[in-house]
Order: structure tokens, then sequence, then C-alpha cells
């Protein structure tokens, strides 16, 4: 007796039916290793080309905003290192900042400075790390990628002995930071930051000239620049395209205007632009670190005024951004005047950076999807909130 | 940049139909907003964004609010004659009104050309539950595209010309708003619609159900 009953067997269609040359549908993802998470691309193919890609989200999703609006301002701050776990700090710092807009807090000298250092190294962590996966897109398995995660590392041990923790710091407040960092603890992160463009260097030898990146990226995925102005593109993704728009630079952020850095620019706004931004991006940073570390003044790191318990900020909105690594990081809060937010709001810059996935992918092969998807550089966590 | 009169002065000087109303923001921000009417909106929007003064070609960040009606008192004090002819006593009257509840679109807009900001926008709906239909300034601008989605999903607002309006972050056989003030959450997803509905009907019939178990005679009734 059959296992299986005779009508069970697969179907196997002959290839000179009605359903030849027609277009292919291939669902890619949640569960796939090059979309970065459970995102999850409807592609429909034309032979190899891709004519249409829709993107589904919400596979993550787990209602942040409404879980931040029934709990006091303070016990949402370790709760957004969630959104973007690979730069925990930067996220702290744009809910700090707009929760201090809200409330008109001042923030001492000291603690600007380390915001802007802690902000820096998790640009470090974050870019090193992109260019690692980007490079696990391209089909070299892992070798780049364990590089990065060997700098990054070093960096994560420097947040894990400041905060407490690698990767969820819960480092900032409003009106400042949570601990202030020993000599020792400096010493050992100028030591690293100038140690880092060794890294780059040698980074950069083992990929920017290879031949199997040029080859892939260049004049893939291009992106032109009004089109990003008008999706509401930011970060390096748009400056590849050669738009000047760095909000460190257009809103002078915290102590930013105290330090000397240029703003990379890209011409083509192809992956490969988008891949060396990441990079001379990099070496920008080690120079704000420099600057930051030579002229960090002493002082106190938390405003005398502030308070963390029973905070209640009066009545009123405000809307707070930052440059984080992955573009626009925005959080726009009302107070109704209570202890708990009326609104909160996360602008997640991975989420509108996708807005133009379908345009960059269409003409090219599922191959170079899962590449351009890797040069937008998007966190789960931050696209479904 | 000009300030937020000015614009309102010229937007009401340009489109003379549409009312154009400035919504104070009482906190230190002081981030201020304009209030526009939907009819005019797509129009303003375009407007703001093609004008050489402001180029508004940036919409940052589009959000929605949810203001559910609720109960106002007014106080209004008032002196009264003490009959036994003394000094007039004042007595406060307490009057209660029922503040209508709305939905909010809120939008913040930026220039990359000029590199100025912000100009807030906001758009309101006559209420929270049949005139919750808006126009889509998706037209105008690209990224309130995913953003005006999440809106319509969390929130309930309809957006009129949006190219597709579907929901973002909840399953599309979802049935309520969940960012609105008045949910409730139910005790247990697992009696929620989803789309593996089927999977679990093909699961229940995947084994048949085992023969009812023999029923047992029951005792007959002594006479």
């Amino acid at each position: 007796m059959s296992l299986f009953p005779a009508n069970s067997g697969p179907t196997v269609r002959a290839v000179h039916d009605e359903f030849h040359g027609d277009l292919l549908e291939v669902s890619m993802g949640p569960q796939h290793p090059s979309t970065h998470g459970v995102f999850r691309m409807v592609v429909t193919l034309d032979g190899e080309q891709i004519v249409k890609l829709k993107p589904v989200f919400g596979y993550l999703h787990r209602n942040h905003e409404k879980i931040a609006e029934n709990t006091s301002y303070l016990s949402s701050m370790p709760y957004t290192d969630r959104l973007d776990y690979l730069c925990s700090m930067t996220t702290n710092w744009a809910y700090a900042l707009a929760v201090e807009k809200l409330s008109g807090q001042a923030v001492p000298d000291r603690a600007q400075y380390l915001r802007i250092i802690m902000a820096e190294l998790t640009r470090l962590v974050n870019h090193s790390c992109l260019v690692g996966f980007l490079f696990n897109d391209l089909g070299t398995s892992f070798t780049p990628l364990l590089y990065a995660f060997r700098e990054r590392e070093k960096i994560l041990d420097l947040f894990e002995s400041l905060s407490g923790s690698r990767m969820m710091c819960n480092y900032q407040r409003f009106g400042g930071c949570r601990v202030d960092p020993s000599p020792e603890w400096l010493a050992a992160a100028s030591a690293l930051v100038d140690n880092f463009p060794r890294f780059l260097d040698e980074y950069e030898t083992m990929l920017t000239g290879n031949e199997i990146l040029l080859a892939r990226t260049q004049g893939v995925g291009r992106l032109a620049a009004a089109h990003a102005i008008n999706a509401g593109i930011t970060g390096p993704v748009l400056r590849a395209s050669g738009v000047d728009y760095d909000l460190r630079k257009v809103d002078g952020t915290g102590f930013y205007p105290r330090f000397e850095f240029r703003v990379p620019l890209g011409a083509h706004g192809d992956t490969y632009d988008r891949y060396m931004m990441r990079i001379l991006e990099m070496r920008e940073s080690v120079k704000i670190l420099q600057q930051a570390f030579k002229t960090l003044p002493a002082g106190p790191i938390m405003d005398p005024k502030a308070k963390l318990r029973g905070f209640r900020p009066k009545a009123g909105e405000a809307y707070g951004r930052l440059e984080s690594p992955k573009g626009e990081l925005g959080f726009y809060l009302i107070s109704d005047g209570s202890p708990n937010p009326w609104r909160y709001r996360v602008r997640p810059p991975s989420l509108i950076n996708l807005t133009l996935l379908e345009e960059m992918c269409l003409g090219h092969t599922i191959a170079d999807a899962v590449v351009i998807l890797g040069s937008i550089d998007i966190v789960l966590g931050e696209v479904d909130r | 940049m000009e300030n937020l009169e000015q614009i309102r002065d010229r937007l009401l000087a340009r489109f003379p139909a549409a009312q154009v109303a400035i919504v104070v923001n009482p906190g230190s921000a002081a981030e201020h907003s304009l209030l526009l009417d939907p009819a005019s909106a797509p129009e303003i929007a375009r407007f703001l964004r093609d004008d050489p003064m402001l180029q508004l070609d940036y919409c940052s960040n589009v959000t929605g609010v949810d203001w559910p009606e609720k109960e106002i008192t007014d106080i209004v004090k008032k002196s009264v004659p003490d009959p036994a002819g003394g000094p007039d006593k004042v007595v406060e009257e307490k009057t209660k009104r029922l503040q209508p509840g709305y939905l909010e679109a809120v939008y913040h807009l930026y220039s990359m050309a000029r590199k100025h900001g912000s100009v807030i926008l906001r758009l309101r709906t006559g209420n929270r539950s049949d005139l919750v239909t808006l126009p889509s300034l998706t037209p105008v601008w690209r990224s309130a595209d995913f953003q005006e989605r999440e809106i319509f999903d969390l929130y309930g607002i309809v957006f009129a010309g949006h190219p597709d309006l579907r929901r973002l972050l909840m399953w599309d056989e979802f049935k309520d708003h969940p960012m609105r003030k008045d949910y409730v959450a139910p005790d247990d997803f697992e009696w929620e619609p989803t789309p593996h509905g089927d999977v679990h009907e093909r699961a229940k019939a995947h084994y048949p159900a085992p023969p009812p178990a023999a029923s047992t005679p029951t005792p007959e009734a002594k006479p």
C-alpha cells in the first residue's frame, strides 16, 4: 500500500504551456540571510530582470510608539536602544535631544563632547560592519566582515566598560550623560582611534580596488539626486548622490560646529559611491574623534537642574533630529503636561530610505537587488519599530 | 527664511479660497505650525515645494496624532449681589461642554536646496469615525509614501489620492487602529484573524477527529 494517495505527487508542468513566458513572482524573505533581518521583498521577474519590487514590512513590529506613550519619558530611554541595535548611542542621543528641546534643558559642555565621542565611535562601528555585510552580500563569505568585527569588538569593549553593556548602552540622559569616563578609558579610546586609520588602510587595500566589487557595484542601483531629495532619502545614501546635506553641518547639532571635518559627496549615486561614502565618513569621524579627545573639557556631565524622576515637561511639542549613521533620525514628541508623552514618534531613516528601493532595482537582477539593499543600510528594529 | 506669519499671509494672498491658521506651540521649542484646510492642502503643498523663496523640497517627518473628544469645564466667575445687603459675592459658574475629537496629520518640511526649515503643516479630519479622509501629499513629496501608509494603518486616516494605500505594519486582515488612544488590545492574539487561518483549519482536518467515545448507557430511571 502506498503511503500517499496517487494524486499527491508534484505537478510537473510542460514548458510549452500557456504560462510559459509569463512573469515570475519571487518572495524573498522574511527569513532570508541577505535581507538583514525579517524584511521581505516581493520581486517580479521577467527572465532575470526585475520589473517590479514591493517591500513588505511589519514582521518585527511591536508598536514601540504605543509602548513609549504608556510609560514615562525616562523609561523609554533604554527602549530606544532596541530601535537601531547597532547604534544605541545615537538613538539615545536623538531621543535625549528631542526631550531637551521639549523641556528647554541645557547640557553641560563635557556631556556635549562625550555625546559627540560616542556618536562618532558608533559611526565607526556601523560603517565598518555595514561594509562587511555588503561584502557578505557580494559573496565573500565573511572575511571582510570578520576584519570589521575585530575592530568593532574593541569599540564595544570600551562601551561595555563605560556603560555596562556592549550594544544596549542606555548612556544618554536628558541634560547630560550617565557615566563619566575615567582618564584610563579616555586614553584607551584615544589610542584606539589613533590606530583606526591603519585598519581602514588595511581594509581598503583588501576591498576598494577589488575587481568583483568594481564589477558588481559601479553603475548598479543608480539614484538621481532630485529623486532622492523628493523621497526623503537621508544619510550616506543621499550624499552618495551628490546632495550636500549633513545635519551635523546644517543644524549644527550639539557642538559639531566646533569641529573641523568635511562631508564627502558622491558623483554617481550608485552602489560603489555608497560604499565609498562609508569609508570616507569613517576617516572624517576619526578626525572628529581626535579633535574631541584633545579638547575634551573638564566639568560636570549632568545639568544640575536636570530632573529625571517625576519629569513632566510643560505642554507643547518638539521635533529633534540627529545625523545618525543611517540618516536623519528624528523624534517627535507632544507633551500634555503629564509624566507620559501624549505622542511619541520615531522618524526611522531605515524605513524612509527604502522608499526608492524599487526604482533602484528595476532592470537589475536579484543578485544586484541584494547588494543594493545591503548598500542602503537598514536595521529592522528601526524599520518596523 | 520668512517667519510663519509672512508665509501665512503670502499663502492667503495667493489662494484666497484657502483657510490657513497658525497653531501656537506653547512649549519651549516654540515650533509653531500651519493648520490647512484639507481641500486646498495639495495645491498649497505644491506651492511651498516649488516657491523659489521657500523651496521646501524635503518632507522629513509625517505622522498622525489622535485627539479624542474630551470634556472641558469652563469656569465663569460672576458676582452676585448679596440679598442681605452686604458686598457682592463671587460665584463660580461651571459649564461643561464636549470638545469633538479629531485625527491630525503632521508634516515637517525642510529645504535641502536652501538649508532652512522647519515649516510644520497640520491637517485635521472632521471626526474620528466617518469623516477621516484627508488628501494625500505623496504626489508632492514621495517621502510621505510609507509614512502615510503607516498613519492609515495605525490611526485610520484615509489618504485620498495615495498611489498604494495599504496597511504597512499590521497584517491586512487586522481590523482596528492600534495607535488610537481608545484602542484596547485583545486578550489573546491567537484569536485574531491572521493570514495563517487556513493553515490552522487544514491542520484540524489533517487527522480526522477521533471517533466519539462509546456512549455510556444512561442508567434507566427507576420506576
